[in-house]
């Protein structure tokens, strides 16, 4: 084997790693993307030459590494994000997925969605500033939606001197607000992404700061078992029946594993309906695999003839899912239209389709408090809150904390088609 | 316990899936947007994986401007026979006879804004209600802003500032009459993982992704190959030029490489140590800084 395949191979078996980065504005989120990109060498030459003209164009003296993530031309007129934004870059072990989302209030639904996939979770502050209401906010939506790892990003250390004490002062007024919280791995990172300072490279400024850089945070977190391993759940998508000469009688229960491992031969219970069966094949184009773990795609045939449609589930008989219609969920409403008491609405969970009616709204959370809003039950765009929902069919879910795909839920707007509301069952 | 770790290619390769299936499943009447380009031809695989043992459950729909390179419509009946897929083929040339649109002028002119009007027509005439397309988040800046199922009024516009949430694995494709979404599975995919898949997967793709000798015009910094669309300009000449084109579009748009990549793994290192985006090399692009956003908001790609 040449060396080239040997790279190719290493490249295949990169893990990935997707994050996000939140702020409030001006915190220097697009400088500190821009300076991760720009540092890791996935800037090119073009992009380079497009964002030096317009920062000149602006009148800097510097190339702001902010407009290679501002996308939008309203963005570029007022020099803010709107929307989440998403970013690649690898080093050699690893690929890093960003999703760039805005610091403003009205678009904390952008923070929602891109927290929604991610593995962890980059705070930044301004040194100056210390922890502020957005800062818990954002760490707040981050716990809610379970992200195991947070580095707080102390940004703009070159504005208070590279001051140990200002840095030490604001990991403490964090600790405290974060003991709160169930964010399990916490790290603290004094940086300059102006400079670069402790980005990619090491400070010379800060040499009372012993720990890693950013750079080196994000490629040695461990992510693997942040995956629900143990109960294993598999929504059914599509069911493939080729009805072809070569295959006459094929039925392959298609869809991607939520949750734990199966193997052939594997005891399954199938849900709504409860018969059980045992799996005779997992099918993927070219294999007959050995086993399916969470976040595999495959095609699953069973021993017995059983009726499995779309919305149906596989799980082991030992370990089922909840199966019910009465359910208690944290609501993000996205929408500008708030929730409607007694409203009805459609909602989405795994591949399953129904529509539900809220019966109660129990609390609204201040989300830069964390406690309970007494005697206002009115969920508008941007709040959290705790509602009891009635579904018309019966749901087979996990609490999101256990598992996060078999946790979640959409509401939607049935006369909009939007979606306004992102649930996490509790 | 055993660690359970699925390399990220194969996670971008099963969430892909995951989003074509989705597709199947939640629309009544999908298609997927073939231009035999390279992502085009991964779209094409990871369909076929979608459904296998099963085929494709839907048709492929070429926006032909009719200044394609023979080879990639060469290389596009083959593949479409091999997968037993329908093709329809929406030609720009119809649009403009029936004088939906007029022909840009000029040396520049480009028929690339025009597939706009065609590819809607198409949308319309066929009740498609879901299009694949193979772009990618990392290709242009007005991209790395668009979700998986996109949202499309009824006059296939897009509205970036009004786009859906969209949250976990959960996709939510329901519309009105007359709206459709545009759906892109390899959203998270990068340049690079689209070679990488290509040459884990051995898949055959056009020559001109290979190195070849061609005659070609310099033109804004790009080379331009030589056909009867481009007219020359006053100092211009055609030249032979040892080449390779990084992407594949209409012929007076696309440009080429100088390039020796004459095999998937020299054009991985290339690509590995390339200075400009792929997009960098292609003209359309080039018009304004906004030039992408403001197509996509018309209802382009």
């Amino acid at each position: 084997m040449s060396t080239n395949n040997v790279d190719a191979q290493k490249y295949l078996d990169m893990d990935l790693l997707r994050f996000i980065t939140a702020g409030s504005v001006d915190d220097g989120k697009s400088t500190l993307i821009g300076r991760l990109l720009y540092d890791s060498k996935q800037i090119f030459d073009d992009q380079m030459e497009a964002i030096e003209q317009t920062s000149k164009k602006k009148g800097h003296d510097y190339t702001d590494l902010a407009l290679l993530t501002d996308g939008l031309s309203a963005e570029r007129e007022q020099g803010i994000t709107i929307d989440v934004a998403y970013r690649y870059f690898s080093t050699p072990n690893r690929k890093f997925i960003i999703a760039d989302t805005p610091g403003h209030v009205q678009y904390t639904r952008n923070m929602v969605t891109g927290a929604s996939t991610a593995n962890l979770a980059i705070i930044l502050v301004d040194a100056r500033k210390g922890v502020v209401e957005q800062t818990c906010r954002h760490s707040f939506i981050a716990s809610l939606l379970q992200i195991k790892h947070i580095i707080l990003c102390v940004n703009k250390m070159d504005l208070v001197d590279f001051s140990k004490e200002r840095f030490r002062e604001i990991q403490q007024e964090f600790k405290t607000f974060s003991s709160k919280l169930d964010v399990p791995d916490v790290h603290y990172i004094p940086i300059s992404a102006l400079y670069g300072d402790n980005v990619v490279t090491k400070s010379e400024n800060m040499p009372w700061y012993d720990g890693s850089t950013l750079l080196y945070t994000l490629e040695n977190v461990q992510v693997d078992s942040d995956y629900n391993h143990v109960d294993s759940r598999f929504p059914v998508q599509w069911v493939i029946r080729p009805r072809s000469q070569k295959y006459p009688d094929y039925r392959g229960y298609a869809g991607r594993v939520a949750g734990g491992v199966f193997k052939p031969g594997d005891e399954v219970i199938a849900l709504p309906s409860g018969f059980t069966t045992n799996i005779k094949t997992i099918d993927t184009f070219e294999n007959e695999e050995e086993e399916a773990f969470t976040p595999m795609s495959v095609s699953m045939t069973l021993e017995d003839d059983i009726d499995i449609s779309r919305g149906d589930m596989l799980a082991k008989p030992d370990n089922q899912p909840n199966v019910g219609q009465d359910i208690d969920l944290m609501v993000c409403w996205l929408n500008k239209n708030p929730l409607q008491h007694k409203g009805k609405y459609a909602i989405k969970h795994t591949t399953k389709d129904a529509r539900c009616i809220i019966k109660d709204v129990k609390y609204k959370v201040d989300i830069n408090t964390l406690h309970r809003v007494e005697g206002d039950k009115e969920i508008g765009l941007n709040d959290i809150g705790r509602i009891h929902i009635r579904t018309t069919e019966p749901l087979f879910y996990d609490s999101y904390k256990k598992n996060r795909s078999t946790g979640s839920l959409l509401i939607i707007d049935e006369f909009t088609n939007e979606t306004v509301g992102a649930g996490m069952i509790i | 316990m055993r660690s359970y770790k699925l390399s990220h290619i194969r996670q971008l390769e099963s969430e892909s899936i995951y989003v074509i299936r989705e597709v199947a499943a939640q629309f009544e009447n999908p298609v997927l947007l073939f231009s035999g380009g390279k992502d085009s031809i991964t779209m094409a695989r990871l369909a076929q994986k979608a459904f296998w043992p099963g085929r494709i459950p839907f048709p492929f729909l070429h926006v032909d401007t009719g200044h394609n390179f023979e080879e990639t419509i060469r290389f596009r009946d083959k593949l479409v026979e091999e997968l037993g897929v329908e093709l329809i083929v929406a030609s720009v040339q119809d649009t403009i006879d029936t004088g939906r649109v007029k022909e840009e002028s000029g040396p520049n002119a480009s028929r690339n804004k025009l597939q706009t009007t065609t590819l809607l027509d198409a949308i319309e005439e066929h009740g498609f209600d879901a299009a694949f397309g193979g772009a990618r988040r990392d290709e242009e800046k007005a991209r790395a802003k668009e979700r998986f199922f996109s949202h499309r009024d009824e006059f296939g516009q897009w509205d970036p500032k009004n786009q859906r949430p969209e949250l976990w694995d959960l996709y939510n494709g329901r519309k009105s009459m007359g709206e459709h979404f545009r759906v892109f599975p390899l959203s998270n995919w990068t340049e690079m993982d689209v070679w990488q898949y290509i040459a884990a997967e051995g898949l055959e793709i056009p020559e001109l992704y290979y190195s070849h000798t061609r005659e070609v015009v310099k033109r804004n910094g790009v080379y331009l190959a030589k056909c009867e669309y481009i007219t020359l300009l006053e100092g211009e000449e055609y030249e032979e030029k040892t080449i390779r084109f990084r992407t594949i579009g209409d012929m007076t748009c696309t440009g080429a490489v100088l390039s020796k990549a004459s095999d998937l793994t020299e054009i991985i290192q290339e690509v590995a140590s390339a200075r400009i985006t792929e997009r960098g090399n292609r003209t359309d692009d080039k018009r304004s800084e906004a030039a992408m956003e403001e197509r996509k908001k018309e209802g382009y790609f």
